[in-house]
């Protein structure tokens, strides 16, 4: 069964008092999107970038990259959103985008969160694709305002060589251009790269261009028309692990009877570039530092605080290298598989642990309950490939509805776990491209009955009971065609 | 706390006589009521025990699949549970023996297999969400309980309900069974011990009673026994040995005769069911014992008959002369017939080694070179047996006292398994039944008549209220004794040595099974520097990394210890591995690792060897490593390709790595791949680098430089080297 829901729509059914102004915001949303081409033939010409700053964090494999925008309507009619372009390359990539508006003084800059949605618009030159970012009032004519984008790029870094031998570090390429895609016209730009070493092989010169330490600048570039491209290469040294789960498979199931279980399965792998030649275990223990600079050999994962019966183990039995700390407000597992991952190698493994269930399912005031738990990978600085939820409902639950803050796929499936006769509905969500910035809490909604609760003691005590009768008759009974 | 608890079960007939006291009491309970209560509570305790005691390993290391065979047992049941039965029947696993397979189904005994799936479905049924890996963990120390209360019930066939309870105590902790009965232990043995015995205790009720239920259950337990292990040979050997024993003893009667040939008719008809087994009843020397004491069984009861139509003995007498010497001599022409037109196979090569402990050493290297093969040390007797060893003489002892057709079996059973465990280590397990079962006799006979001593005084001051329930026949022993001068002290005195024994047994049994019997050996715990455990996991790294970081249909190469591990653990195709029943094909593999580089890799290509594995013990001083057992991989290849000489790799028939090796042994693959780099690092302080700890010399090869083969993995601490087999090079 496919639930495909607009999370809009079920975050309208869950909460009934604020019913009122949600339906004015999917009604307001509708409409936007309906008369969107209408407004955009209008305006998106009209729109004219002051002044850009784009910062690319290039020091992980997850690129982090802020985009800083003044943006004022030349036009005559108000505006109510603005564009962003992407390269098809990129949009892949694209992992997780956030806008918002900055408001206030330069001391008292405060950041106002706007709404982001892919746009449909579908004839962009050169198959650009774009992001439509709402205002929240409309800007007139001559206004302008200032914009702060961020998103995050994963699978981005291209290993170049492909094949490193154990020793050497890892050189990879990052491909982007030095002025910023933009269907609006910009008057004055800047883009920085950073790097994580000070080791940059090469890169593309688009003068202005200046290296210093780590930083690479880009521009100022004045008056760059729309669509302005000038493709740049960087290739430069990043040994951070490029650690990429390549499914990750997380099941949470509720228990009314006190503990919240959650399991993990992880499949991850190096995705730097790959071992060449073999693995000597001399050069890797007696050169430590460089006996095999890009691999990485352990994991932090960030587990919550008050996390019980954690276990860590694979296919074949329990991995004894890992450490856990307890704290108050987090618990922090440092992992390490069962062999250091070089570029290429995999290593799949569960770990599982108990938390309190009161910590995280709550009873809302209509008397369903609903679980509030983190969405995405605890792992730190790890890009999950595919993340698949599932959240097992105690027995007996009905109507399981979710609240997710973005787009993912919903169905339902049934398990059977201990004593289970039914079976448990399964809520299952998925979600290609995860990175840590989903870690965001997300709802689960459902009602139960406590008194399900009690079916599986009764089964037993039943269970025992006519065990008891049953051997009871027995001893008295006599089944023999001959007395004796 | 076990001690205690032994203790308090050995203690059954001394609580027996608190009896006396209770009944005074308010309780109500009738004499009767209360020898079942008590006699069902020590039944229960000592079930519990049994399953207690062999989760050592459990607590200690966890919940995992323990040696060489079990990966092998897991891996099979793993696919039963997954594809049927059917499927694991007709299973044809080209994972091992590359290139030539192996057919599952019909080269294994699946009573294992079949018992763990069945408990699995049935767990899975009553909505247990188990695991199969914590069924098969757990299925011996399960079985290792039910016999005990198999051992409850033939102990009272035997002797009486308090032999039979001291019987189930003794055989729940004794270590020679717990060897291979621990959890994670997933054996055939662990099974099968449970239904030889079964079988055996079916038998006798069956021979003691001459009903056709009994003998027709003994039939269905020897079937089960056939189907989950080899060593059923023993039943179908011992039981026509006592048979035939019975008939010379002059011991033979109608209830024999339905017991025997039921049992024997079923039981061979069941057993042709296993297709491991097949034909072998009728076709294999080793099965000829039992159809011949068939055979001498009808005419017993042909001559029986004839004895009595006759009622002439001078007439019957000549008869049967005739009738004997014909018989016997049709028996010879047929199996000299048989034999020579090789319909009969003669015996195989294992049970003549049984016969003639010096066989195997001189003709077949493949099953000396099992540890668990070798004749038995007697500190191996003491240290499974314990008390058990001194009871057993005491206990046959007692049977030869009180001779009937179940003391006769037990004797006999006794005596020939005690003679096998002399021969190979591994069968202390089938000895261990009957020695526990033995000394139950005595230690039980023993403590009966003391407590009788003992209480002679209070039946005569409270007189009538003593008379308690184990007094049968008391009587005259008890008024011979009186005359005796301090019979009761000195009565007193022996039972508290015989507790004080058994005592010492129970704590001796708990002390071998967390020390000795209780470590998985695929990981290693040693004790660091500050007494800390250091566990050694390189084994599961190693195959672990196999299974993930190489190709899905790469073949590894390495000796045949390992070949079930990495086939389950590694999930990757082996050339040889632990079911040896190719030898020529072992011996290809002992041929490549003693030859040189060039040599082997031609040898490897043949085999689209990709990846060869060594365990190696020289960083960590593991000393069952693959340098130490080089020598029978020596033998093994010599013994089919006469160009591997084993003096080749000896200096003055001595086996050294160090400078002074032989240099054929210094340049050889297996040498190569084990020292590998190994001359960079230092091992111990204070030593020169390349010091070898297993072996506790420096090598004498430092520069080993490889053509063909690169290192691909070595595992944290060397334990498990892994090797890539290079492609050959381009021609142009």
């Amino acid at each position: 069964m496919l639930l495909n829901l607009n999370s809009a729509a079920m975050e309208a059914s869950g909460r009934r008092p604020r019913l009122l102004l949600q339906i004015c915001l999917i009604f307001s949303t509708l409409i936007l999107t309906f008369f969107s081409p209408v407004v955009r033939s209008s305006s998106t010409l009209d729109l004219q970038i002051l002044s850009a700053e784009r910062r690319v964090d290039l020091s992980s494999h997850i690129i982090r990259v802020s985009l800083t925008l003044k943006v004022e309507n030349v036009g005559t009619s108000p505006a109510s959103e603005i564009l962003l372009a992407f390269s098809p390359a990129q949009v892949d990539h694209l992992a997780w985008i956030k806008a918002g508006a900055l408001v206030g003084k330069k001391r008292k800059k405060s950041s106002l969160p706007l709404d982001v949605k892919p746009s449909n618009i579908l004839d962009g030159p050169n198959g650009t694709k774009y992001y439509s970012v709402f205002f929240t009032s409309q800007l007139g004519s001559g206004e302008s305002v200032s914009l702060e984008v961020l998103y995050v790029l994963t699978h981005s870094l291209e290993p170049f060589p492909v094949e490193i031998s154990q020793s050497e570090s890892q050189l990879v390429y990052f491909r982007d251009s030095a002025v910023i895609l933009s269907p609006y016209h910009i008057k004055s730009q800047e883009t920085s790269f950073r790097t994580p070493t000070n080791k940059v092989e090469s890169f593309t010169r688009v003068e202005p261009t200046d290296r210093s330490g780590t930083e690479l600048k880009y521009g100022p570039y004045e008056e760059r028309p729309s669509y302005s491209y000038s493709p740049v290469i960087i290739h430069f040294e990043n040994n951070n692990p490029f650690a990429v789960v390549e499914e990750l498979v997380r099941e949470i199931e509720i228990s009314h009877w006190g503990n919240l279980q959650i399991t993990d399965h992880y499949k991850l792998a190096h995705a730097g570039a790959r071992q060449k030649g073999g693995f000597s275990r001399v050069e890797y223990q007696s050169k430590q530092p460089f006996g095999g600079s890009a691999s990485f050999k352990h994991l932090l994962a960030e587990l919550p605080p008050r996390v019980h019966s954690v276990y860590y183990r694979d296919d074949i039995g329990n991995i004894s290298s890992s450490r856990l700390r307890i704290g108050a407000k987090k618990s922090e597992l440092l992992i390490e598989p069962r062999y250091p991952l070089f570029g290429g190698w995999k290593a799949t493994f569960v770990i599982g642990y108990g938390v309190p269930v009161h910590d995280y399912l709550f009873e809302s005031a209509d008397g369903s309950r609903y679980l509030s738990y983190s969405f995405g990978c605890p792992l730190a600085e790890t890009v999950v490939d595919k993340l698949t939820i599932k959240v097992v409902l105690p027995e007996g639950s009905e109507d399981p509805s979710a609240v997710i803050p973005f787009q993912v796929e919903q169905r339902l499936e049934k398990k059977h776990s201990y004593l289970d006769v039914v079976g448990r509905t399964v809520l299952v969500l998925e979600k290609k491209n995860v990175v840590p910035d989903h870690n965001s809490p997300f709802q689960v909604h459902y009602k139960f009955n406590p008194v399900f609760m009690l079916a599986e003691p009764l089964m037993l005590v039943l269970g025992f009971f006519l065990l008891f009768v049953a051997s009871i008759a027995y001893l008295h009974m006599d089944i023999a065609i001959r007395k004796s | 706390m076990v001690a205690t608890t032994v203790k308090m079960e050995k203690a059954s007939d001394l609580i027996s006589k608190l009896q006396a006291l209770l009944s005074m009491k308010a309780w109500k309970l009738k004499t009767k009521q209360q020898e079942l209560l008590i006699r069902v509570s020590i039944l229960l305790l000592v079930y519990v025990l049994a399953f207690i005691t062999r989760l050592f390993s459990v607590l200690r290391y966890e919940s995992m699949i323990h040696e060489f065979d079990p990966y092998f047992n897991y891996r099979t049941t793993l696919y039963l549970t997954q594809n049927g039965f059917y499927e694991f029947w007709n299973w044809f696993d080209s994972e091992s023996w590359y290139p030539l397979g192996r057919i599952i189904g019909g080269t294994l005994y699946p009573g294992l297999m079949v018992t763990a799936a069945v408990i699995y479905w049935t767990l899975r049924f009553l909505r247990f969400a188990v695991h199969i890996r914590e069924v098969c963990v757990l299925t011996a120390p399960f079985f290792a309980s039910n016999t005990t209360l198999v051992a409850y019930f033939f102990g009272k066939e035997l002797w009486d309900s308090g032999a039979g309870l001291v019987a189930a105590a003794l055989i729940a902790i004794c270590p020679g069974y717990i060897s291979r009965s621990v959890a994670g232990s997933y054996d055939n043995e662990g099974v099968a011990i449970f239904a030889l015995l079964l079988t055996f205790y079916l038998f006798v009720k069956a021979v003691k009673t001459g009903l056709l239920a009994w003998a027709l259950a003994s039939a269905f337990g020897y079937f089960y026994m056939v189907s989950a292990w080899g060593g059923y040979v023993f039943i179908i050997n011992l039981i026509p040995l006592y048979v035939l024993v019975l008939l010379v003893t002059g011991r033979y009667s109608m209830r024999l005769y339905v017991a025997y040939n039921c049992m024997y008719i079923l039981g061979m008809l069941l057993a042709m069911q296993i297709r491991f087994v097949g034909f072998q009843h009728v076709q294999s020397g080793e099965h000829m014992a039992a159809m011949g004491v068939f055979f001498l069984m009808q005419v017993f009861y042909f001559l029986d008959w004839v004895k009595h139509q006759l009622n002439d003995p001078k007439l019957f007498h000549a008869f049967l002369r005739i009738t004997v010497s014909s018989a016997v001599g049709l028996g010879a022409i047929a199996l000299g017939l048989g034999t020579a037109s090789g319909y009969i196979s003669p015996w195989t090569g294992r049970f003549y080694s049984l016969l003639d402990p010096t066989y195997a050493k001189d003709h077949i290297p493949i099953i000396a070179s099992v540890s668990e093969h070798q004749p038995t040390a007697w500190s191996s007797f003491m240290f499974d047996f314990h008390i058990l060893l001194i009871l057993f003489p005491a206990g046959l002892y007692f049977c030869f006292k009180r001779l009937s057709d179940a003391t006769i079996f037990i004797v006999m059973y006794g005596l020939t398994s005690m003679y096998f465990a002399g021969v190979m280590v591994r069968l202390i397990l089938v000895a261990t039944p009957a020695v526990c079962l033995i000394s139950a006799i005595a230690v039980s006979a023993t403590i009966k008549n003391l407590t009788q001593l003992v209480r002679e005084k209070p039946k005569t001051t409270h007189s009538g209220s003593a008379k308690g329930t184990t007094g049968t026949k008391t009587s005259s022993k008890g008024s011979f004794d009186q005359s005796l001068p301090f019979q009761k002290n000195g009565a007193i005195a022996l039972l508290l040595g015989v507790f004080y024994l058994l005592s010492r047994y129970a704590i001796h049994c708990t002390w071998v099974t967390s020390e000795a019997y209780s470590s998985p050996s695929i990981v290693l715990a040693a004790r660091g520097a500050h007494g800390n455990r250091i566990i050694f996991d390189d084994y599961r790294e190693a195959y672990f990394w196999l299974r993930q970081n190489t190709p899905p249909d790469a073949k590894v190469m390495s000796w045949w210890d390992y070949g079930y591990q990495i086939t389950a653990m590694g999930n990757r195709t082996v050339i040889v591995d632990n079911n040896t029943w190719n030898n020529t094909h072992i011996a290809t593999v002992g041929r490549a690792m003693s030859s040189y580089e060039d040599e082997a890799y031609e040898i490897m290509q043949s085999l689209d060897v990709d990846y060869v594995l060594v365990v190696f013990g020289g960083v960590t001083g593991y000393s069952s490593d693959d340098i130490n057992k080089f020598l029978w991989m020596v033998r093994i290849g010599g013994g089919v390709f006469p160009v591997i000489k084993e003096p080749d790799y000896l200096v003055n028939g001595e086996y050294r790595v160090d400078k002074g090796a032989a240099p054929k042994m210094l340049n050889c693959l297996m040498y190569k791949l084990s020292y590998y780099r190994f001359g960079e690092l230092t091992t111990e302080f204070g030593k020169p680098p390349g010091y070898d700890r297993a072996r506790g010399v420096e090598i004498g090869n430092k520069d080993v430089k490889l053509e063909y083969l690169e290192e691909a993995f070595t595992t944290s601490n060397w334990i498990v080297r892994i090797y890539k087999v290079k492609p050959p090079n381009n021609r142009w």
